[in-house]
């Protein structure tokens, strides 16, 4: 790693005028250079820009620590929905009440993510902003599309955590387990630029896939500060699940995840069904053939495997990756059954 | 005990303790202790005693090599290739050597070598920070040539394939001496087969078969994640050198040191402190460990040299891949007549990628043939790993034993009742089943729903590994201290405690009472902790040291209470007579009695006095070797793929067991890693680049506290009458048996068999997609 100066913001324009440029623009320098003058990044956690610069990945000039900001640390509620400051931790969020008690999904996909120490100092800004996992894209070694290079190594080679869907020119998953969750509670993300002016924008917009830019896994401009995530209100008969599949239940990445949130009328039928997949595609997943599959409906086993096997149509799955689709029409199933308090048929869990 | 010419003869307690003890006479050096009486009649051995270290690990006081700092220390960096076959051109160091704080800069593959996979070393610097080390290595300029490469077995056995040795080619150091030392042939990448431990007539065995089973296993790369990674530091100087490294044989190092450098043996000290694992891959020098010398030879300073992650994962060995084709031929009552093994496997740049005597020792089958064969692909080479060869090569054999039960309709532990002559497995399988409720297992695939649970067992085979040349001290001091000194290192699995046990045994002491100086050549030369023998070589070595003491100072002791030095033992902190033990001293008084500031004695350990247990390549002495019987209990998700080890029940014998709570450490390690080995770790290379993908324990999956299941530990106290502790190794035999119990579990439960490893969630869907499709 080389050296950088070390520089503690105090407000969000600060940060935002200092920010010369975004972590997905640095690194597409030549990572053979020594770091430009003019690289400078932000930091919340740091995680996983220690991370990337450990790697030589990318290689700042200055780091300015978000960290020491006020005011970007808080969960507050009102009418309006909840809004959960930058700077709230991983662990905060697995364990606040309201979450807990209204927004299920996001709670347990926030507790599912990475191992305590990590989830202890990572931020829920920096959750959403990390960059990918794609093996090839961490490894210096490989000049790939996503860094500025001309090719995809994952198409012809080991795609096993790869995208079942929305691969276009590049395969990588989203690596934000929250962002799942997230998205099917339509929340919206806020920005600040250098003069202060706010922007808010829905998570699914601000969330870009390779089709509109291979470089970028965001919307995040130069000289920005993501300061608040928020999130509509849920109805008292709103209920979501949250499950997730990994290579191991110890501290590890989805190979398969999903949110579903449900709405159900007095008579049981379903009202509204919100269902995103994670680790699918390069941004979470809606599976809009699986809602459709269950709004008017009494949720039944039956209606919950359609669900499920709606929600993997139109997959493409890579060379190595095809298991994905099995587990995520299972994931999904198993989810809205839970979610609208049917009992499984069967033993699954 | 009657004596003649240098030997006597005694009785020791013979059998498993849990089938009824019996006495064995033994023919013994005189020099030696009279026999131990079964654990139970100990006070110290054959108890949990706690690890004397138990509290510095768990506080962090615990120093490691990493740990190491000596004024003016400098850090060493090594350049690595970053392609998988390429010829260095040029290498220019030039700039780096005038780069301030860079001490020593050392070319490792000058123009025109030829560079084997990605990650082998080119040039090493040794400079006065890490940061500037690592900023040096920038300024070296290499010129590649790339040239075509292959990185995996299949790939590279074809007539086709890229040439990892082309012909004419000089191989590596190392490798050259193999493919000379041995017959065996090179024909492409293919180097065999060697057909040893064939026997009988492989045809008649298969044409008296009334059933034959027949298939195709693999097993993948698996690496050794020592969390603590490969270390040393070498201080060179004019009046010889010192290395802390951690290392398994602290003796073979300096031997090793002492003939790289043309130093004297004397002129070479090597420590190591505390380690965390090595699992085999710290058993030699190493090149690394000879950089780091010449950079200090060439600093004049003392140099660290530590790994990071990425090169444990490229550079510090592997277990090698192996393709399995196991042919088995039974009578139709399940007697084996002819097993038939094809083997190729992978160990990278390097050979040693076979299965061992598993297949060949395991059963009694009159008739074997077996055909292995290294294939060099490009990629790190491996090194020995727990339970090596056996490991991989039991996940083929157990299965396929229990194809054959299927097949049979036998139960899987009735076939191996009938074919396996072991007395000690068939005590094991009996105490496992029982424990394991082997009577509730089903019909494979019975489960309701979609969770399926399953049932199943496998059997393993190590041998009683025995370093004769492991010598210990003794000695007593005037204020009643006790020391035991040997340069026999621990490798993390509590030696030291175990010393001090044998030690306190003998003179009526607590273990704590025993000072521990070990893993220092300067100490007594010790064994290697690899192969599963240090307990096995060293306790009889302090057996015998600690009672060559007790009889000088019950020489002295007999004098001052007028009996003779035959009358006295050493009990509960005293030295009394045998028929009036209110007549005594404590040990401390009798300790102050001594004429000199202290008594010693240097011991070594004899040969087994049976005869050795351990044949290579003869069925019969293998028989003997140390068994183990694991069964496991699995669910699996069939619509995920999700299997869960829920419990696995370890029945294990390492002779007379020394200390239950660290032989259960051990295994449980053992069982661990067989579920990672079954489950979940697998070094993947990308055929496009030749890079490993997963050079770090994020990608690379090793099991972690949510896959632990419940693991229950069954020892037997099995006696031989074979040294002055008659103990054995329990480390490797502990992992063997995990990852083929958890196959037929798998199978047990959902039908299917899976005979790829690791068994993840795609290969579990896929297979039983193939089934579904099929049916
Ligand atoms: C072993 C391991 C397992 C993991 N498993 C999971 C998992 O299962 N699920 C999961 O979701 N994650 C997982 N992670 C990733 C981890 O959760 C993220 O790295 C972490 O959340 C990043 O947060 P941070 O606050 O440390 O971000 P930082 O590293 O500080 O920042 C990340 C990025 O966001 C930018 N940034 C941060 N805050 C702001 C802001 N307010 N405005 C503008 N830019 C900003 C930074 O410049 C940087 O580019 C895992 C990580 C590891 C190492
Ligand atoms: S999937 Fe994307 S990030 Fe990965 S190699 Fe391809 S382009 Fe790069």
């Amino acid at each position: 790693m080389d050296r950088f100066v070390w520089q503690v913001a105090r407000s969000v324009t600060e940060a935002a005028t200092l920010a010369g440029r975004t972590v997905a623009e640095a690194m597409l320098a030549d990572p053979g250079q020594p770091a430009a003058p003019d690289c400078v990044v932000l930091k919340a956690g740091g995680i996983d820009l220690l991370d990337l610069m450990k790697e030589g990945l990318l290689r700042p000039s200055r780091v300015v620590n978000l960290r020491e900001v006020p005011g970007l640390a808080a969960i507050t509620e009102d009418s309006s929905g909840l809004r959960i400051g930058t700077l709230v931790t991983l662990e905060q969020l697995a364990t606040h009440p309201a979450l807990r008690q209204r927004y299920a999904a996001l709670a347990d996909a926030v507790a599912s993510s990475a191992s305590p120490q990590i989830r202890h100092v990572a931020t829920l800004g920096g959750n959403l902003l990390q960059r990918p996992r794609c093996w090839y894209f961490r490894s210096v070694a490989h000049h790939c599309a996503r860094k500025g290079g001309e090719h995809c190594f994952a198409f012809a080679g080991e795609n096993q955590y790869h995208a079942v869907f929305g691969h276009e020119g590049c395969a990588i998953v989203h690596p934000s387990t929250a962002a799942t969750a997230l998205v099917a509670f339509d929340a919206r993300v806020e920005l600040v630029n250098a003069q202060g002016v706010p922007r808010s924008v829905p998570l699914g917009a601000f969330l870009v896939g390779p089709g509109i830019d291979v470089k970028r896994e965001t919307d995040l401009g130069a000289g920005e500060v993501l300061t608040a995530v928020l999130l509509p209100p849920t109805a008292a008969s709103t209920r979501s699940v949250f499950l997730k599949q990994a290579a191991r239940s110890s501290s590890d990445w989805s190979i398969a995840d999903v949110a579903v949130v449900l709405d159900r009328a007095p008579d049981g039928r379903c009202q509204r069904a919100c269902i995103v997949l994670g680790a699918a595609a390069p941004v979470p997943w809606r599976a809009q053939q699986a809602e459709a599959a269950l709004v008017g409906q009494m949720i039944d086993a039956a209606v919950a495997r359609t669900a499920g096997q709606a929600a993997i149509a139109g997959a493409v799955p890579l060379s190595r990756n095809a298991y994905k689709l099995p587990i995520l029409a299972t994931l999904v199933r198993r989810a809205v059954l839970q979610a609208a308090g049917a009992p499984e048929p069967e033993n699954g869990r | 005990m009657t004596v003649s010419d240098n030997r006597r003869t005694e009785k020791f307690p013979f059998g498993i303790a849990s089938v009824g003890l019996d006495e064995i006479e033994r023919r013994i050096p005189a020099g030696e202790p009279p026999p131990l009486p079964p654990n139970d009649a100990l006070q110290v051995i054959g108890k949990p005693v706690r690890r004397q270290d138990a509290r510095a690990k768990v506080t962090g006081a615990m120093r490691f090599t990493v740990d190491v700092k000596l004024p003016g220390l400098l850090h060493a960096r090594i350049l690595r290739s970053p392609l998988p076959h390429a010829r260095v051109q040029a290498i220019d160091i030039e700039a780096v050597a005038r780069q301030p704080g860079v001490r020593a800069v050392l070319v490792i593959a000058s123009s025109d070598t030829i560079l084997r996979y990605v990650g082998a070393p080119v040039a090493a610097v040794a400079a006065t920070t890490q940061a500037a080390a690592e900023a040096a290595l920038r300024l070296i300029r290499v010129n590649y040539a790339p040239l075509p490469f292959v990185v995996d077995l299949d790939t590279a056995r074809r007539p086709d394939a890229p040439l990892v040795y082309p012909a004419g080619e000089r191989p590596s150091l190392s490798i050259a001496e193999i493919l000379v030392a041995s017959a065996l042939k090179l024909t492409g990448n293919v180097r065999g087969p060697d057909t040893q431990g064939s026997r009988g007539d492989i045809a008649q065995g298969f044409a008296q078969a009334q059933v034959i089973v027949e298939s195709d296993y693999r097993t993948q790369t698996q690496t050794h994640c020592c969390l603590e990674p490969h270390a040393i530091v070498a201080d060179w100087r004019a009046d010889g050198l010192t290395v802390w490294m951690s290392t398994q044989f602290t003796a073979g190092v300096r031997r090793e040191l002492a003939q790289t450098f043309g130093l004297k043996l004397g002129e070479v000290r090597v420590k190591v402190a505390a380690m965390g694992g090595g699992f085999g891959s710290k058993s030699q020098l190493g090149t690394y460990g000879r950089y780091a010398v010449m950079l200090s030879r060439q600093a004049k300073a003392p140099v660290r040299l530590v790994f990071d992650r990425a090169e444990e994962q490229l550079d510090s060995g592997n277990r090698p891949a192996t393709w399995q084709h196991l042919r088995i031929g039974a009578r139709r009552d399940g007697m084996l007549t002819a097993v038939s093994l094809l083997e190729y496997g992978t160990a990278g740049v390097g050979v040693g990628a076979g299965v061992g005597n598993f297949a060949q020792a395991l059963y009694a089958c009159p008739n074997f043939s077996s055909a292995q064969n290294d294939v060099f692909i490009n990629a790190g080479r491996s090194s020995p790993m727990r339970g090596p060869g056996n490991t991989p090569g039991a996940f083929a054999m157990e299965q396929a034993i229990d194809e054959l039960a299927d097949k049979l309709g036998l139960d899987p532990l009735v076939l191996r009742e009938r074919n396996d002559p072991s007395a000690v497995r068939r005590e094991q399988r009996r105490l496992g089943a029982q424990r394991i409720g082997w009577d509730r297992r089903h019909q494979p695939g019975a489960d309701a729903g979609p969770v399926k649970r399953g049932l199943g067992m496998a059997q393993s085979l190590w041998g009683a590994n025995v370093h004769t040349n492991a010598a210990c001290e003794v000695r007593l001091l005037r204020d009643g201290s006790v020391e035991v000194l040997s340069s026999v290192q621990d490798l993390g699995t509590g030696i030291g405690t175990i010393l001090a046990q044998v030690v306190a045994e003998e003179f009526g002491l607590r273990p704590d009472d025993i000072i521990v100086h070990i893993g220092d050549t300067d100490f007594p030369a010790g064994p290697p902790s690899y192969g599963s023998q240090t307990t096995a070589s060293i306790t009889p070595a302090a057996r015998n040291a600690a009672w060559k003491v007790k009889q000088m100072l019950f020489r002295q002791v007999a004098a001052s209470l007028g009996v003779a030095p035959e009358q006295l033992v050493a009990r509960g902190g005293r030295i009394v007579v045998l028929e009036d033990t209110t007549r005594g001293v404590s040990f401390r008084e009798a300790a102050a009695g001594l004429r000199t500031e202290q008594i010693s004695a240097v011991a070594t350990r004899s040969d087994d006095y049976g005869g050795f247990r351990r044949h290579m390549g003869d069925q019969a002495g293998a028989q003997n070797d140390i068994g183990g019987v694991q069964f496991a209990e699995v669910s699996v998700d069939t619509e995920t793929g999700t299997i869960r080890v829920e419990r696995v029940v370890a029945v294990q014998d390492c002779g007379r067991p020394m200390n239950p709570k660290l032989i259960e450490s051990q295994v449980q390690g053992g069982v661990l890693m067989g579920i990672s080995y079954a489950l979940l770790e697998e070094r993947v290379i990308d055929r496009q680049t030749g890079h490993v993908m997963n050079a770090d324990l994020e990608q690379y999956k090793l099991v972690g506290p949510r896959e632990a299941p419940s693991i229950e530990v069954l020892l037997l106290e099995n006696y031989q009458g074979q040294s002055a502790t008659d103990a054995y190794g329990i480390a490797e035999p502990s992992n063997i048996a995990t990852a083929p119990a958890i196959a037929n579990a798998v199978f047990n439960a959902i039908g299917v068999r899976l005979r790829t490893l690791p068994m993840t969630p795609a290969a579990v869907l896929a297979a039983l997609d193939t089934r579904l499709r099929r049916n």
